[in-house]
């Protein structure tokens, strides 16, 4: 296990950043610390480098405590939201600062700056100062910067949060293959859900100081822990209160379900595979989405959403369709559950 | 800006090293600043109370105070409208030669006062290009209260404007082109929306316009002739009686200018106080 | 003519005000300011050389030159020090402190000269204990160059303290992050980013101190060739009524303070677009 985190807690005033965390990361693993504003995230990514010191908890890497270390003494790379370049100096210059200060010779230096301008396809720019570079490059300098003194460990504290949406997607598909070929243990902050979930290959999951869950985006994905995990990730529904649904007889009790709009087929009866599965519902509403429709269908006394393709006839406002859904994730106080449609696996005996 | 004063172990310099660079700067300001505030009150009250007061009563003492205010008086309400004409210009426009313009606002504060004097002299003196010409008319300016009022503006016009200036620049013209929009004519934007929103600054240059409008002395020196009574300020007094060895009445009145001045920065600390709540109020929205 | 020099603004007034300010600056400053130079260009060339080489003269300049330097030097240091402590650390008074530093600013330069005078002359507080060592302090150039520290202290501040205040905190983490210990984070990061604004810091104090008159012709005794500055020698210069000399070493002096003048405002504007392309 290369990084351990164990009772982590930390406050500030009168607010706890973070209560009682534990966690574990393997070597080589890219992880994304994932949760809302004030989940704590942030802070836990600081107490890791040793920017911040933690009111208590251990922080272990590769078996040994690390709380005492300075920032200086322990091996870390760290990209800040804002890059936090040093604006006088050159883009070759910010990136060798690491290697400056351990006082490696100008050869070594040369030769692993050129390595990773080229491998953060910074070729050309080295003599530039950070006002002439745009904000995508920015970023990889501040990336190159942090790799340059070869770190046992990366950290990025939400690295596209300063990026055009449109760059975004790029740049996330890059930094990922990146920290792939080059092999490092990452954490990467961010309140993106969905970067998170394209991105790392394991996700932690914060909520108001404390760890909901950790796991793959998959895992995260379709077996989410509590109900905080399951609205946060992915789209959905929510009942409240649920009294139970057509294949999802005898909820628990006083729960509510939280429903993707992905397990949602909305169509004609002879559209679905298996109608008697299925609810009836009124078209409410018909919103075009680019990719397909999204549609807003009134089952009893709830509205549902699901997503319907373009290749099936228009439903206008006011069809009488059928509404199958796949799966439930059902919840109250003490459980939690993913329910798959009853219906869908007891078939109305076929009276011959 | 987040606090910059509680930064972790490692992120800031030791407590010793603290300890021993604020001990190296307040002795420095112990000696630069603070011995010389000390030493004029010491000096001013050496003879006694009754000299101090004395001094500072004194009919001469009494019309230097007065000249000095209404040169201030003068001064400063022209300077205020130069400087809020010259902030609005500069700010709510674009056109060529701004830069210049600011640099020449920003010339009192390259030019000796000596020299500021010295160009009223050159014009109005009696050897000066208009001085016949003054003369054939009775018009006095050097040696008397024009040339006076003259030089302190030269000097501390910059003052209101350089406050403005960055203030209006910092607040944007949304709100006075949204007034303009709804059909606001120019006086109306000004005192509902410009004012309102710049009254701490403005206040702020005014109070130190005027601290250097009265204790201005080398360019009021060279234009005054230094006759008493007439043409003497407050601090070309001071020198009058320091010259002629009456030390303990010089620094009498010079303490005077030290309370202005105190005042000044005691103003000044509330006002920035005030105008950083405005802005932190409207950050808050 | 204004409407070709600015772009089109909804916002009224232009006419008003630039015409309001052009005419208030031509007659308080460009009018007069033409004067000097005019009278100037009466003297012949040679005129001019003679009065400028005179050996009183030059003295003057250089002992203008060199206590301004100095003191400017001297406050470039002790003004970062006294920043610094005032924007990073915590301690009693220091909001009156920081309120104080204006002081020079606020106070009328014959106050603060009567005053350095008292403290620096053989019996003063301070000119007692330097007299003991064999130093002068008042009626020297040492007393010079402290009148003209108490002057120009709070440009320096003033200038370096918003730099310093605005610094981002990030900047720093990542220098100790990539392994920079105290001093080398002060050394490589943070002091190329105030630089700039200390030079102009140091240019102001500069440019201040060889024009200062009030607090200088106190403390300096003024004499010929030793402690007489070059406002105090154009002042005596009026004084017997050598209108001629006068100008042409106040036009000489106009043109180094016009010089500094651009030289800070080329900094400031360097500070500038670094700054605003960030």
């Amino acid at each position: 296990m290369h990084v351990e985190v164990y009772g982590l807690s930390k406050r500030f005033g009168n607010f706890e950043a973070a209560k009682q965390i534990n966690f574990g990361i393997e070597q080589g693993k890219l992880i994304g610390l994932l949760g809302p504003s004030g989940s704590g995230k942030t802070t836990v990514l600081r107490m890791l480098s040793g920017l911040e010191h933690p009111d208590s908890g251990d922080i272990l890497f590769h078996g040994v405590r690390v709380n005492e270390q300075s920032p200086q003494a322990r091996g870390i790379g760290f990209v800040f939201q804002n890059y936090a370049l040093f604006r006088h100096m050159t883009v070759y210059d910010n990136i060798a600062f690491g290697l400056t200060v351990q006082r490696k010779s100008k050869v070594v230096i040369r030769e692993r700056v050129t390595e990773l301008i080229e491998l953060t396809g910074l070729k050309g720019m080295e003599k530039r100062l950070p006002h002439q570079l745009s904000g995508g490059q920015r970023q990889r300098v501040a990336f190159a910067r942090a790799l340059a003194p070869e770190p046992q460990l990366l950290l990025l504290d939400e690295p596209f949060a300063a990026i055009d949406a449109k760059v975004r997607k790029e740049l996330r598909a890059w930094l990922k293959e990146t920290i792939h070929r080059v092999g490092i243990t990452s954490i990467f902050v961010t309140h993106d859900q969905e970067e998170a979930v394209e991105v790392a290959d394991e996700i932690i999951i914060m909520n108001q100081g404390k760890v909901e869950q950790q796991g793959t985006p998959i895992e995260i994905y379709q077996n989410p822990h509590s109900a905080f995990v399951a609205s946060f990730v992915g789209e959905s529904t929510v009942l409240d209160p649920f009294a139970g649904l057509h294949g999802f007889e005898d909820p628990l009790p006083q729960s509510k379900a939280l429903i993707r709009p992905e397990y949602v087929e909305i169509g004609l009866e002879k559209e679905l595979a298996i109608p008697h599965a299925a609810e009836r519902g009124i078209v409410r509403d018909v919103q075009f989405r680019g990719a397909n429709w999204l549609v807003i269908v009134e089952v009893g006394t709830h509205l549902l959403s699901g997503y319907r393709s373009h290749e099936k006839p228009l439903l206008k406002l006011g069809d009488d369709v059928h509404v199958l859904i796949h799966r439930i994730y059902t919840f109250n106080e003490q459980q939690a559950e993913l329910r798959e449609n009853r219906l869908k696996f007891d078939p109305m005996p076929v009276y011959i | 800006m987040s606090e910059n004063v509680d930064r972790q172990k490692h992120l800031s310099e030791g407590p010793w090293a603290k300890g021993i660079l604020i001990g190296i700067a307040l002795l420095f300001l112990l000696l630069i600043l603070v011995l010389p505030l000390f030493t004029v009150f010491m000096q001013a009250f050496r003879k006694g109370v009754e000299v101090y007061f004395a001094a500072i009563t004194q009919s001469d003492a009494r019309s230097a105070i007065k000249l000095t205010l209404i040169a201030a008086g003068i001064a400063v309400p022209l300077n205020l409208m130069f400087g809020f004409a010259a902030a609005w210009a500069i700010t709510r426009f674009r056109f060529k030669g701004k830069n210049l313009l600011i640099t020449l606002i920003d010339l009192p504060f390259a030019v000796s006062p000596v020299i500021a004097g010295l160009i009223f002299v050159l014009l109005f003196g009696a050897r000066g290009m208009f001085g016949p010409w003054l003369a054939d008319h009775d018009i006095k300016i050097i040696f008397a209260m024009p040339g006076i009022v003259l030089a302190t503006i030269f000097v501390t016009f910059p003052f209101v404007a350089r406050e403005l200036i960055p203030i209006m620049q910092n607040q944007g013209t949304l709100e006075e082109e949204a007034a303009a929009s709804m059909g606001a004519n120019g006086w109306t934007i000004l005192r509902r929306v410009t004012l309102p929103n710049i009254k701490w600054g403005l206040l702020y240059g005014v109070i130190l316009c005027n601290a250097r409008a009265m204790g201005e002395f080398g360019a009021v020196s060279v234009v005054s002739g230094h006759i008493r009574g007439e043409t003497n300020t407050l601090p070309l007094h001071v020198e009058i009686l320091y010259n002629e060895y009456q030390f303990a009445a010089s620094f009498a009145v010079a303490s005077l200018l030290v309370l202005l001045a105190l005042v000044t920065l005691l103003v000044k600390s509330i006002l920035e106080w005030k105008q950083k709540q405005v802005l932190s109020q409207g950050q808050g929205e | 003519m204004f409407r070709t020099l600015k772009e089109r603004s909804i916002l009224p007034g232009f006419g008003l005000s630039m015409g309001f300010v052009l005419l208030y600056l031509g007659l308080i400053v460009l009018f007069p300011l033409t004067g000097i130079v005019l009278k100037t260009f009466e003297l012949t060339w040679g005129e001019f050389w003679q009065i400028f080489t005179n050996p009183r003269v030059l003295a003057a300049f250089k002992v203008s030159f060199m206590t301004s330097l100095i003191a400017a030097f001297v406050n470039a240091c002790f003004g970062l020090l006294v920043a610094w402590v005032l924007v990073r650390y915590r301690f009693v008074g220091k909001r009156w402190i920081d309120g104080l530093i204006d002081l020079p600013f606020a106070l009328p330069t014959a106050v603060a000269g009567i005053s350095l005078t008292a403290i620096y002359s053989q019996n003063g507080f301070i000119g007692g204990i330097l007299q003991s060592f064999g130093i002068k302090g008042a009626y020297s150039q040492l007393g010079i160059t402290i009148a003209l520290i108490f002057i120009g202290l709070p440009f320096v501040v003033r200038t370096v303290q918003p730099v310093l205040q605005e610094l981002e905190r990030e900047v720093e983490e990542a220098s100790a992050i990539l392994g920079a210990r105290r001093w080398g984070t002060f050394r490589s990061v943070i002091f190329p980013e105030i630089m700039p604004s200390l030079l102009t810091g140091f240019a102001l104090a500069f440019a201040r101190g060889i024009g200062e008159y009030g607090s200088v012709v106190f403390i300096s005794g003024n004499m010929p060739m030793k402690t007489e500055v070059v406002p105090l020698l154009i002042m005596t210069k009026l004084e017997q009524y050598d209108y001629a000399g006068a100008t042409a070493i106040a036009f000489v002096l106009l043109l180094v303070s016009f010089f500094l003048l651009f030289i800070i405002n080329y900094f400031q504007w360097r500070i500038s677009k670094r700054v605003s392309a960030m």
